[in-house]
Order: C-alpha cells, then structure tokens, then sequence
C-alpha cells in the first residue's frame, strides 16, 4: 500500500465524524396549518428539528391519531450507535496504518453491513409507530396506517411526509467510497508489486 | 380615431357624474340616498384598488399604530391595505385576553386614586435612534387618569404603564426625543398643586393665581426602555396641547403648543379664544436636564405608580414613587421662551430638517411657520416683548418665517413628506392641504370626509419621512359606510402622496377614535416578532412545567390550581373537594412551544373575564364560588380539531363538607404528550 493509499484511508475514517456535525436523515412534514413545515432530524446520538420544539410538536399532532409520543430516551440505538461509529474511527485508522488491502475490504464491508442495518432499523421503527395505533385514538380512520416513508414522499392524511438522507448519511457513503477506492488501488498496486519481487528473488 | 374614442371614453364618466351632481343639487331635497354618489368618486385615483390592493398571504409594506382614543387601546392596520392585525389593550380591560382582568396583568391598571380600568388613549410615539423610528417600542398616553404606557414591538404587548404626577389631561404627551433620551409629557388640564403630591382645595376662583402646568422629562433605558421619571418643570398655568422634537439644528429643543393663556378656568370656549395669540413654548431639554444635573432642581412628596411587567414570570408588579424632582423656569435662564402664535394653536410640528416649526393654530387664518435660526438670533438679540414667570416671550415677527396664507379652516396638524412639502388637516373645511416650505405656496388640496383631526405620513414626524402615503383621521364619518345605528365608526382615509397631486386610494373604519397615528415600514419590526414564550424561561412562581407535577392545593380559604393546557385537554380536568366560598386561583400554563397556539381558560360564573394564555406562559383567572354544584371550565380559543372536547369539571361542596381534595385527567395513562419536551 502506498503513502497515499493510507492517507485516503485515513479520510475515508475520518470521515464518519460528519455523522456527529449533522443530522443522518430529515423528515420534512406540511400541512395547510403547518406552512413553515415542522422538520425532524435523526442524527447518530440525538433527535433534532427545525426548532427545539419539533418533537413535541410531532407529538402533539401524532398523539390524535394514537401514535405512541416519540421519545429520544425509548431508542437504545442513539445510545449505543455513537460508539460504533467511533470503533468503525479507530479501526478504519488502525487499518490504514497496518496497510492491507484485505483488512480494508473487510472494514469497508463491514461498514456497508452497518448502514444497511441501520437502515432496516430505523425503517423497523417507522414500522412500528405508523402501525402500533392506540385504539383509543381520537381519530381512527378504518385500515389506515402512517408508516412514513422510508425514502421519498408519502401523503399521510394532512400531512405530507417527506423522508431523506441527510449529511450526516453523506459520511457513510464518502468512508465507504473512498475506502473501496483504497482497496481497488492497493490491490493493484500490490499485485503490480508481486512480479517486480519475484523478479527479484530470480534474480538472486 | 381610436385615441379620440378612448379619450371620449374616458372623459365620459367624469361628465356623467358632473351632470349627476348638477342634477343632484336641482333636485336637492328630493333625493333621499347619500353616500354612494355624493362625494366618492371626486378625487379617487383610477388605479387606486391595485395601489391598496394586497393579495391573500401576501404582507402589507407598512405597520401602522392608530390611537383608539375612547377606548384607551391602540390598532394595528396593514398600510396600504387599511387590515386591522391587532388591538393593543393598554389602559383598558379587554375581556378578549383578560387583559386588566386575570391576576398578573390588574397591577398594570393601578393608580394613585386606585385600580383605573380605562383611559383615553391618544398619542402613539414610536422609539427613535438618530431621529429616525427604529421598531423597538411605542410609547403612548393616558390623558384622563395621566399615564405614559410602553409597548414592546415584539410581542406587541403592554410592558409598562407610569402614572404622571402633578399632572390633569396628559394631552401634550408622549414625545420621544431623538435617540430616547427622553419621552416628554405636558399638561393640558393645569390644576392648583399643593406641592406635596396632590391637587389643593382652592376655590375655581383663583385660576389665575394658583394654577399651574407641569412637563415630565421620563428618562428613557437605552437598552430595555424602561422608564423613569427623571424631573418636571413647572410652568404657567396654560393649557399645554401638543408637543414635538427638533431635530438636526434644533435636536436639543422640544416645543409644546399652548391655549387658554388667557387662563379662563369656565367657559373655555369662549374665556381661552379671546386672546389673539397663545404662545408656542420652546424648551431646551438638554439644558433642562443639565440643570436638574447640577443641583437645580428642587424635591416635592409624590404619590404615583409606577407598573412593569416582568418579561419571565408574565406577571406585572406596582411601585409606588413617593417624590419628584422639579425645576423653575424663573431659576433656570437660558431654558425656556414663548413664542406668540396665533389664536389657541393645535398642532406644532418641526420639519425633517429641523429649521421649520409649524404652529397649527384652529382658530387661525393662516399657518404661521417659525424659523429656528431666526429664534436663535432673537434669543442672542434679547428680541424679547415681556415675560411670563419669569419665563422671556419672544417677537412674534423676529422669530416668523412667515405664514402660509389662506390655508384652509380649521388647520389643526401638519405632517412632511422629506421632499419639501407639508400637509395640513383643515378639520372646519375638511380637506389636507399640500404647501410648499420653501415659498410656503399652497400647491394642492384634497377633500376628506369628513372633519379631519390628526393626519400621518409614515415617519413624517421624523428626520426621514416615507413619503408615499399620507393617512387622514377623520371625526365624522355620516354617510361613508352603511349605517350602524347612531354610533358610527370613525375613518381613516389613505391617500397617495408620491406625485404632484394626492390622490385618494382607500376608506377604511377605524376602531373607537383615532387622534393620531404612527407607521413604519414592517422590515423594522417583522423580524423580530416573538412568536411564542419559551417555557424553559417562564419562572411564574405558580408555572408548572409538566403534566406529572400539577397540584391543586388548599391554603386556609385559597385553593391553588397549578394546572397545564395542550392540545387537547387540560390537566387536571377533573377537581373536587373546593368548598363554597373559596377562593380558587387556576393558575393555567400552556406546555405549547409552537407559533400560533393560545390556550383559553373560562369558568362558568366566574366574575371576570376569560384569560387567554399565549405557549409557554402562566395566567391566573380568580374564581370565588358562591353555591355548591359542579361547574364546567373550558378552553375558549379554538385551539385544535378537539377544541370542543377541552373542556372539564369542578365539583362545589358546602363550606366544611369533608370532601377531599382530589384531581385527575383521564382515567388511565395515556399517550398524552404534555409530558413530553420538558426534561
């Protein structure tokens, strides 16, 4: 692996710190009476919005439907994720100074295993609280579910729901980019390598 | 051909209506309908529907704060649509908020002679810096009870009222100065002071003797614009009518018209019209300020209140103020001059360069405008025609720029639009009257309808008018709207002043009685709007802050509710164990943190008004039971599609039934969220 190689690797861990500068995925809703829009941000270790108000706002609106209120202390997930975050730092730091491509292949699968993870659960959840309805709800409308999308736009009653990756995500997708482009050119240039040494070894 | 057709076209109905007036006045008498050909069309602009017209969700350019005279309140219109956004309760109750009504705001109404529920409310002044309005208060008058109020423009609310000593009709009041130093207050009632706080028990006989006026220098916090009242000066027992601040050359002078110099204690329309001229009083503030500085000023007892709003407990605290500082004309030289000014002037107003004051003299026949360098050069040449305590009256032709001739009757306020020109309100003739400062040639008039009082151009009191609009406050308005029995509103009329000719754009009916205005454009003030109080920084003693920690608990005969309201429902909504009698405080806060969303709170046969509670604040509505029985409360603002079902129940026992105290929402726990955002 060249100098190079490690650098970029080095990057490419590092750049999992942008998912603690900004928020993993937003949640736009508009409504007639909400023209300012009311945004929830998820990030790694936290819930956020446009205000610091959001959720209990989100709340309010969702309690009449029945939806159970959205707390940050009910997901482990934002307890637990920071570290994995960090761990997935320091090793993809530890394999850049180690150098081999076949440990950053595995990092870089492994981290590709994590973001689809992640996004099952955070869909798990949406899941869960657009169809675990009280059935005491003030308004029940007959076989209807507000699972938000997962991805793109979705009218839900009143409101329009809009789910997108945010920056926060943009850290996963350039740590796993710039880590596979470091696996595909040190592999190259390992096996480039290989034959200049066996040259060598003939020669001797 | 064509151009000659549309010219006939357009010439046609300006012909048809002058053969309808012709006709109109053969047949006078006969006819039975005004108002909707008389006088409207004459000098409406063609195009004036798109000039006032602001689309739906679309922003007016301009704030504009109307007094509501009578009704001791201000109103807010959109210029140039003429839409009322909002009345400000200042010296009135307003059982519309249970402003002077719930228990945090009563203090705001407290006197000398007690809790004053009403006012007379006519002066709005906005706070300047460098002479120019800067969107941060308003300050306004109570002339009956006297008072000066602040209003803060970011949350548009009543923040603080001070009652004025030694003071009757606070008329000639409030007048910010340049940069806020000082909000300036006269009298206009003068009244015999005893010299120890109150009025003496003199006989009315003895006006000329006894009576006096006083002007109230309030000092003014540059950063929270809380008031002070710093010194008075006592002066002649005139009464003092309008004021206004130099500006520029003249920044550090203020001047106050007078009448009834003649000092007529009856009969004023006649006894204070007999002398030809009354006086213009200038006043050197800074001097007055420097010489209460410097040991001038001499301290009488007091008694007044002083009322303020705490910005995080929401809840208003009276002090009261038990002495005055005040200064002597006839001590301090240098001060103080009178001016002559034709017959019981109304109106002084000081152009945006600050050379010019105009004296608006309602009796008079012209408008006499005096010069400021001319007044300087008087004063330096000891110009002077007699004394009055002690105070020099000045030449009435060495201080005259010279007057504007055959205005109009009934000139009564003057206004400038920064290219020039002034306007002048003729309430006897009922028209505004476009002059010129420099040759003081009257160049156009228009008619109002009708009796026009105090007109307004956005900033035409200042260094740098807006002069686009002009806004006509008339007194009579008759046959303008349909008829509403014998009280009508009053009217306010928008007129263009952009060109050569104003044109009329707009009627619209104002609330009670404008007597002056002011207008700024929205950008200085929009921005900064509150759109609601942050619960984290609410330190009401009786807030609670989540539904876990409501309470109701007795006190000997005082019940304390500390209960909480979100969309829908209230916590707690079910009370029992309140006893006859009892005096029950439900102090009610709204967990909302979002825009837009009061919670009201009423209970039924509670004797006052509903309170209505903006998210994130605390308010008290008192409530003494007077038969045993349940009694339902409920929420009054429409608050959410469950508005309907905000609603709950206090059940009345004897006095001394053994009842407990108990309190709930709901049955079982529920998914409410007012637990939710407060950790």
């Amino acid at each position: 692996m060249k100098a190079y190689h490690k650098v970029l690797m080095i990057v490419a861990a590092l750049s999992l710190g942008l998912l603690f500068m900004f928020p993993m995925w937003k949640i736009y809703l508009k409504a007639p009476q909400y023209p300012e829009g009311l945004e929830l941000h998820i990030w790694v270790n936290k819930l956020g919005g446009s205000s610091d108000h959001v959720l209990q706002n989100f709340n309010i609106l969702n309690h009449y439907i029945g939806m159970e209120p959205i707390h940050a202390e009910s997901f482990a997930e934002l307890t637990y994720m920071p570290y994995i975050v960090i761990a997935f730092m320091i090793t993809g730091v530890i394999v850049a100074l180690i150098g081999k491509a076949k440990l950053v292949l595995t990092w870089t699968v492994l981290l590709m295993v994590g973001g689809a993870a992640g996004i099952l659960d955070f869909y798990l959840w949406l899941v869960k609280f657009g169809t675990n309805l009280s059935p005491e709800a003030p308004i029940k409308v007959p076989g209807m579910t507000y699972i938000p999308p997962l991805l793109g736009h979705k009218t839900l009653l009143n409101f329009e729901a809009l789910s997108l990756p945010a920056l926060g995500s943009l850290g996963i997708l350039l740590a796993v980019v710039f880590s596979g482009i470091v696996y595909f050119l040190s592999r190259r240039s390992d096996k480039a390598n290989k034959p200049v040494n066996s040259n060598k070894a003939f020669a001797t | 051909m064509e151009n000659l057709f549309s010219k006939f076209k357009k010439a046609a109905p300006a012909a048809a209506l002058l053969m309808a007036v012709v006709a109109g006045a053969g047949l006078q008498g006969c006819s039975k309908s005004g108002g909707d050909g008389s006088a409207m069309a004459e000098g409406l602009s063609s195009d004036a529907a798109s000039a006032v017209y602001v689309a739906p969700g679309k922003h007016d350019e301009l704030y504009s704060f109307l007094s509501g005279g009578f009704n001791g309140q201000v109103s807010v219109y959109g210029l140039p649509s003429g839409r009322l956004l909002k009345i400000i309760p200042v010296f009135t109750q307003h059982g519309e908020n249970g402003w002077g009504y719930n228990e945090e705001t009563k203090a705001m109404l407290n006197t000398s002679h007690g809790f004053v529920p009403w006012d007379d409310l006519h002066h709005p002044k906005l706070s300047r810096t460098d002479g120019q309005t800067d969107g941060r208060w308003l300050f306004v008058n109570g002339n009956n009870t006297p008072r000066v109020a602040r209003i803060d423009l970011t949350t548009f609310e009543t923040v603080e009222i001070m009652e004025i000593p030694n003071s009757a009709g606070n008329h000639c009041s409030p007048y910010p100065t340049n940069n806020n130093e000082y909000v300036i207050a006269g009298t206009r009632f003068s009244v015999p002071l005893d010299m120890k706080g109150g009025t003496s028990d003199v006989s009315l006989e003895k006006y000329g003797e006894e009576f006096r006026g006083s002007i109230s220098f309030i000092k003014i916090d540059p950063e929270k614009g809380d008031m002070d009242l710093d010194f008075q000066i006592l002066v002649p027992g005139f009464d003092y009518d309008l004021a206004n601040g130099g500006k520029g050359p003249s920044n550090d002078w203020v001047f106050f018209t007078t009448y009834n110099s003649e000092q007529a204690g009856t009969l004023k329309e006649v006894g204070a019209s007999q002398n030809d001229k009354d006086y213009l009083a200038a006043v050197n503030w800074k001097l007055a300020a420097k010489y209460a500085k410097e040991g001038k000023a001499r301290e009488m007892p007091a008694n007044y209140y002083h009322n303020k709003m705490d910005k995080d407990t929401h809840i208003a605290k009276s002090t009261v103020k038990k002495k005055v500082r005040y200064l002597l004309p006839e001590d301090c030289p240098g001060m103080m001059y009178l001016l002559p000014a034709p017959k019981s002037p109304h109106g002084i107003d000081v152009d945006p360069s600050g050379e010019f004051m105009v004296v608006s003299g309602k009796l008079a026949s012209a408008i006499p405008v005096f010069s400021f360098a001319k007044m300087q050069d008087a004063i330096k040449n000891k110009q002077f025609d007699g004394e009055k305590n002690g105070i020099p009256i000045l030449k009435y032709e060495s201080v005259l720029k010279g007057e504007v001739k055959e205005p109009g009757l009934g000139p009564l306020h003057t206004e400038f639009d920064g290219k020039g020109n002034a306007y002048t309100s003729m309430f006897v003739s009922s028209e505004v009257v476009k002059w010129k400062l420099n040759d003081l040639s009257v160049v156009d008039r228009i008619p109002v309808y009708y009796s026009v009082g105090h007109l307004m151009i956005p900033g035409g009191d200042t260094k740098e008018p807006h002069g686009k609009y002009l806004v006509a406050m008339n007194k009579i308005t008759k046959d303008r709207y349909l008829p509403t029995g014998p009280e009508l509103a009053h009217s306010a009329q928008l007129i263009d002043i952009s060109g050569e000719k104003m044109k009329l754009l707009l009627d619209f009916p104002t609330v009670a009685e404008p007597h002056y205005a002011q207008a700024i454009l929205a950008e200085k003030v929009a921005p900064k709007s509150v759109k609601f109080y942050k619960l984290d920084e609410n330190t009401h003693p009786h807030a609670v802050k989540k539904e876990a920690d409501v309470s109701v608990k007795r006190e000997g005969n005082v019940v304390r509710v500390k209960m909480t309201a979100i969309r829908s429902h209230m916590t707690p909504d079910n009370i029992e164990g309140i006893q006859v009698g009892d005096t029950v405080l439900f102090h009610v806060t709204n967990l909302e943190q979002d825009w837009d969303v009061p919670h009201g709170f009423a209970m039924m046969g509670a004797n006052t008004a509903e309170t209505l509670v903006m998210p994130g604040a605390t308010q008290t509505l008192r409530w003494v039971p007077k038969k045993a029985g349940v009694y339902p409360f409920y929420c009054t603002d429409f608050c959410s599609a469950l508005h309907q079902e905000m609603q709950g129940y206090v059940r009345v026992s004897p006095k001394g039934s053994n009842v407990p105290i108990k309190f709930s929402t709901g049955k079982k726990k529920q998914n409410i969220p007012g637990v939710a955002s407060t950790q």
